[in-house]
């Protein structure tokens, strides 16, 4: 069948126009049950890492608000370690993002450029919990490890002493293997471990699997030692003086 | 059943199926069926997008000049993509965070090109929406059989419910780490497709 030049244009535009409309208004109509996902899964992880609930556990929306009347968001400056926001003012801050904007971050020092991230923000988010029994600070971690970066939350007590959790919400490491951040078992070696020197030094690492001796090393995990490698210097950046170092020593004066 | 209908409905199922006999959307199969429930999940995004844009092409199949032709099915097919990611994000939450860069993907995958192309084109909408769900579920009893044993194999779970106690959770079974790893794909389709040849002979392709 022929078609004439106009007909191939005006077909062409038709097209376009139905398919983006389409597109849009559906993209549109959805945003703000997406949101609400997201925001809800969010809330989950962190509720997971203070150990309020169960990894991986799901709590109806109005419950996950009403334990969250107990946990204030703030968002510090990483260098003076000063509150800047709270409230819901904080809670629209998003560092991650932030990390990528030149005007809201910095390079990332050298001696932490094995994490491979390019950039650290300037504010940083952190989530005080004050649920009884389960009082402790969260701060929001990421960084590389074999083939995406990894992001999370730990969890670490009030007086700094230990670490409550630790628990990844997003990576793309091969599963069975580096994916094994996500296990449960894995994850509650972290529980209890040592945080700080006396000077204040991030102490908590995490050694070859099966190698652990001190109150402060986890196994690593086997068959996956470049992301375990990631999991240790992301852990060094953040509760060092470059991360949230030098706010939760200030509060702890 | 008619005999067109049904050969339509039952030849992408087996001596016509898009992944071991075409050797289409090898890529996503490998990628996403580590675990079951992504595979099932995957499995259902493409049978969608597959069954719609198969219909939407054969209503369309007259008004469509020639020369546009495949940016028309493209334009077609990437709408209907994002419009099951986008309803995965809003209902799915979990399952499309992990299936990430994969929901997208269906736009590259060749068996909905392949079949817009081929069939789509030249047959009634009622036919072509038949073809489309029937390559869909080719896709997914190939998708869902790797996902199933690497899966189970891989780590020892079903729908991530423990069903071998694997070391790792403190049972007897030792993971094959060989299976999470997308080699480990290869060889469950390699075999599917040995086996699939040896019980239908005529499917064999012509050799020396």
């Amino acid at each position: 069948m022929d078609f004439s030049n106009k007909y191939i244009v005006v077909f062409a535009t038709i097209l376009c126009l139905v398919c983006s409309l389409a597109v849009s208004v559906l993209a549109v109509e959805l945003k703000p049950l997406q949101e609400v996902n997201k925001i809800l899964d969010q809330r989950l992880n962190v509720l997971a890492v203070a150990g309020v609930i169960e990894g991986g556990a799901k709590l109806p929306k109005e419950e996950v608000e009403k334990l969250f009347e107990s946990i204030e968001e703030l968002v510090v400056d990483r260098r003076t370690g000063e509150v800047l926001l709270t409230g819901a003012e904080a809670a629209a801050v998003d560092p991650i993002r932030e990390a990528k904007d030149p005007a809201l971050s910095e390079p990332t020092p050298p001696e932490h450029q094995r994490t491979q991230l390019a950039r650290l923000p300037n504010r940083l988010k952190v989530y005080k919990v004050g649920i009884e029994g389960h009082e402790c600070w969260v701060i929001t971690i990421w960084g590389n490890g074999l083939w995406s970066t990894l992001y999370g939350y730990m969890a670490i007590s009030t007086d700094l002493s230990e670490v409550v959790g630790i628990t990844y919400y997003e990576h793309g490491e091969t599963p069975g293997l580096g994916g094994e951040v996500d296990n449960p078992r894995w994850k509650s070696q972290w529980v209890g471990k040592q945080v700080y020197d006396e000077n204040g030094d991030p102490l908590v690492t995490v050694v070859k699997a099966g190698m652990s001796t001190h109150p402060y090393e986890v196994d690593g995990m086997s068959g996956a030692t470049i992301t375990s490698n990631g999991v240790k210097w992301m852990v060094d950046l953040w509760l060092g003086p470059d991360g949230y170092g030098t706010f939760l020593h200030g509060v702890q004066q | 059943m008619k005999t067109e209908t049904k050969k339509i409905l039952i030849d992408p199922l087996h001596t016509q199926n898009p992944i071991t006999l075409q050797v289409l959307g090898i890529c996503s199969a490998l990628a996403v069926t580590t675990k079951l429930e992504t595979a099932l999940v995957m499995s259902l995004a493409l049978t969608f997008v597959l069954t719609c844009s198969n219909t939407a092409i054969s209503l369309l199949r007259n008004k469509i000049p020639s020369s546009i032709r495949i940016i028309t099915q493209l334009a077609v097919i990437a709408s209907l993509v994002i419009v099951a990611d986008q309803f995965m994000k809003a209902f799915l939450f979990d399952v499309s965070k992990q299936l990430s860069v994969f929901v997208g993907l269906i736009i590259t995958n060749c068996i909905v090109m392949g079949r817009a192309e081929a069939f789509a084109m030249g047959h009634p909408p009622g036919k072509a929406a038949l073809d489309g769900l029937a390559n869909g579920l080719g896709y997914s009893l190939i998708l869902i059989y790797v996902g199933f044993f690497r899966e189970l194999f891989g780590s020892g779970k079903l729908l991530g419910h423990n069903v071998l106690a694997s070391v790792n959770e403190g049972g007897w079974y030792y993971p094959n780490g060989l299976l999470v790893l997308s080699p480990g794909a290869f060889f469950l389709i390699g075999l599917f497709i040995w086996i699939q040849r040896s019980v239908e002979p005529s499917i064999q392709e012509e050799g020396n």
